[in-house]
């Protein structure tokens, strides 16, 4: 996704000349490309996140469309206020650019995971929240952003997230992309996360239930027309994110069923647990050892649906 | 230029906001009226009839002072003095710590700390880069100096050589709990600023000629951002209030709101 990303920004750069990049000294041999380009568009700040953000808000006051970009603790959490005087009071059309969503920097231990991050973006007025799935889905976000005027978090995996859809989605903010049909139960998954939840919805498949899976990237605003219609022709409603099950889409996803009449489904988070993470490994240890492998997470759905419907 | 008439207009609205509103910050923002009344009639080059045209910036970052760039603008014309009344009243206008476009004129929104030095550098960047003429001016409060993110920004703006920055540090020696180089000491400050790649110096803050003289002269050095150590009298005007601590906490009651604008008419 970090490539998507990338170059879909030398792209919105060529086209628009507003557009700026700042980064607190991250992304040594993935941001050369625009720096050696568009040299006065680029800006390295050095490690001082709090005024990276007051900088850019000061940037964008002057008509300038900004994009920062860091590994997410670091353009979330650490200038949190800064994001949200600076930024999102004024409404600026700053886009946070967070690399290494979930548990993408594994081995590099709990200070680089990003488990709290969509729920402190998202309880901010003004911000948008967008989870690409796959690097077409983060192509197809960054079409959306690179003309935005609004501020914008953008949460993307790594070098090496693989691709789910075959054609260019159809992104829109504030709408699910379908990627599956089915009648007994959905399941709304975002972020990097997408490719396996989609083979646990292989597996419920074959097992004989009939899955239906929507992508949700763009997680504020969210598609509550989507989460209604799954409540209402579907028995159960699953979220998956690789995030805490606080806050994150699973909890705009009970938010919005909490508050819909018309039909009670089952409803389960399946995400990180409330706790840091204990264990030492790569993406794909953790997500085994957090029970987020498409087999786990098959697994507990089932387990779910055979305990309460 | 009279900055002595214009200052006590807006020192007596300082004072009528905190009595009419029984709300405080009432010392800190006394301190730095001279200051703004220099920037605002004899510095800063901004059109209150065109708030959004090209200007110079000006960004209160001890936004607790609000009042003080609320009676400021209202001098200067940016509003009526009429919407002064609605300070930190229900319903009201202007909030406690200045907020964007509450009323034209307020650049940006602050109250906490350490915010607007990055945004003035922020802007200061975009004007060199852009190739353009406006310069940012900062005020700072001297315990704003504790925040770590004043630094980053002090840094920043040296390295990228912002000589169209200029910092105001409201120096009036007190904070919260007490006496400023008490609680967290910033001496030697200037040495600090220098040391940060900034061209120091200090006035009286209470000299409109020293202030004047100083403000005029920006950039000091070409290629270096400016920092103005100004150093003033918490409560400046109003005699039981000054350098007294309690006046970062308390509102005047009726006597005591009667004494202070007969004081600073005296003045």
């Amino acid at each position: 996704m970090r490539k998507a990303f990338c170059d879909s920004l030398l792209e919105a750069a060529e086209k628009e000349e507003s557009v700026m990049l700042i980064t607190n000294d991250l992304g040594f041999s993935v941001l050369e490309p625009f720096e050696q380009k568009f040299p006065k568009r680029f800006l390295n700040v050095g490690v001082a996140e709090q005024n990276m953000i007051g900088v850019a808000a000061g940037v964008a006051h002057s008509a300038k469309k900004v994009f920062v970009y860091s590994i997410v603790p670091f353009v979330t959490m650490r200038c949190f206020e800064q994001i949200r005087n600076d930024v999102c009071s004024a409404n600026l059309p700053v886009v946070l650019v967070g690399v290494g969503g979930g548990l993408s920097y594994g081995t590099a231990g709990l200070t680089h995971h990003s488990l709290n991050d969509i729920a402190i973006m998202r309880s901010l007025p003004n911000m948008e929240v967008f989870c690409p799935g796959d690097p077409a889905e983060t192509q197809a976000i960054m079409a959306y952003l690179s003309t935005s005027q609004k501020p914008a978090y953008l949460r993307i995996g790594k070098g090496n997230d693989p691709i789910v859809h075959e054609k260019k989605p159809d992104f829109a903010p504030g709408k699910a992309i379908l990627l599956r049909d089915g009648s007994d139960i959905s399941i709304f998954a975002t972020g990097n996360i997408l490719w396996n939840a989609r083979e646990a919805a292989k597996i419920l498949g074959q097992a004989g239930l009939s899955v239906c899976l929507f992508s949700m990237p763009s997680v504020k605003p969210i598609d509550k027309e989507a989460i209604h219609k799954a409540a209402r022709e579907t028995k159960a409603i699953f979220s998956i994110e690789e995030h805490s099950i606080i806050g994150g889409l699973g909890g705009a996803v009970a938010e919005t069923l909490a508050e819909y009449k018309d039909a009670k489904p089952l409803f389960a988070r399946i995400g990180f647990p409330d706790s840091f993470c204990k264990e030492i490994g790569s993406q794909e240890y953790l997500r085994q050892a957090y029970g987020l492998s498409p087999e786990a997470m098959a697994e507990r759905i089932q387990r779910h649906i055979k305990e309460s419907l | 230029m009279d900055y002595s008439s214009l200052a006590k207009q807006i020192r007596e609205n300082i004072v009528r906001m905190a009595f009419l509103a029984k709300n405080s910050h009432v010392a800190c923002a006394l301190s730095c009226a001279d200051i703004l009344t220099v920037l605002y009639f004899g510095i800063l080059s901004i059109d209150p009839k065109n708030p959004h045209g090209p200007r110079d910036r000006f960004i209160l970052s001890k936004g607790h002072a609000a009042s003080a760039l609320y009676a400021t603008l209202a001098e200067r014309g940016f509003f009526p003095a009429e919407v002064l009344d609605s300070y930190c009243t229900d319903g009201g206008t202007l909030t406690g710590h200045s907020t964007k476009d509450c009323v034209p004129g307020v650049e940006v929104s602050t109250g906490s700390l350490g915010h607007g030095l990055s945004i003035g550098a922020g802007m200061a960047l975009a004007e060199k880069r852009g190739n353009g003429k406006e310069r940012v001016f900062v005020l700072l409060s001297d315990g704003e100096c504790d925040e770590g993110a004043l630094w980053e920004a002090a840094l920043f703006a040296s390295h990228h050589k912002l000589d169209n920055l200029v910092a105001i540090v409201d120096y009036n020696k007190f904070q919260g709990f007490g006496k400023t180089n008490d609680i967290l000491n910033l001496e030697p400050l200037e040495k600090k600023w220098q040391d940060f790649g900034w061209v120091a110096g200090s006035v009286d803050g209470h000299s409109y000629e020293e202030l004047e003289r100083a403000l005029k002269a920006i950039p000091q050095e070409q290629g270096k951002p400016t920092v103005l150590v100004a150093h003033t009298i918490n409560g400046k005007g109003v005699s039981y209030m000054e350098n007294k601590l309690d006046w970062h906490y308390k509102s005047p009651n009726e006597e005591q709101y009667q004494q202070a604008i007969e004081e600073i008419r005296s003045l």
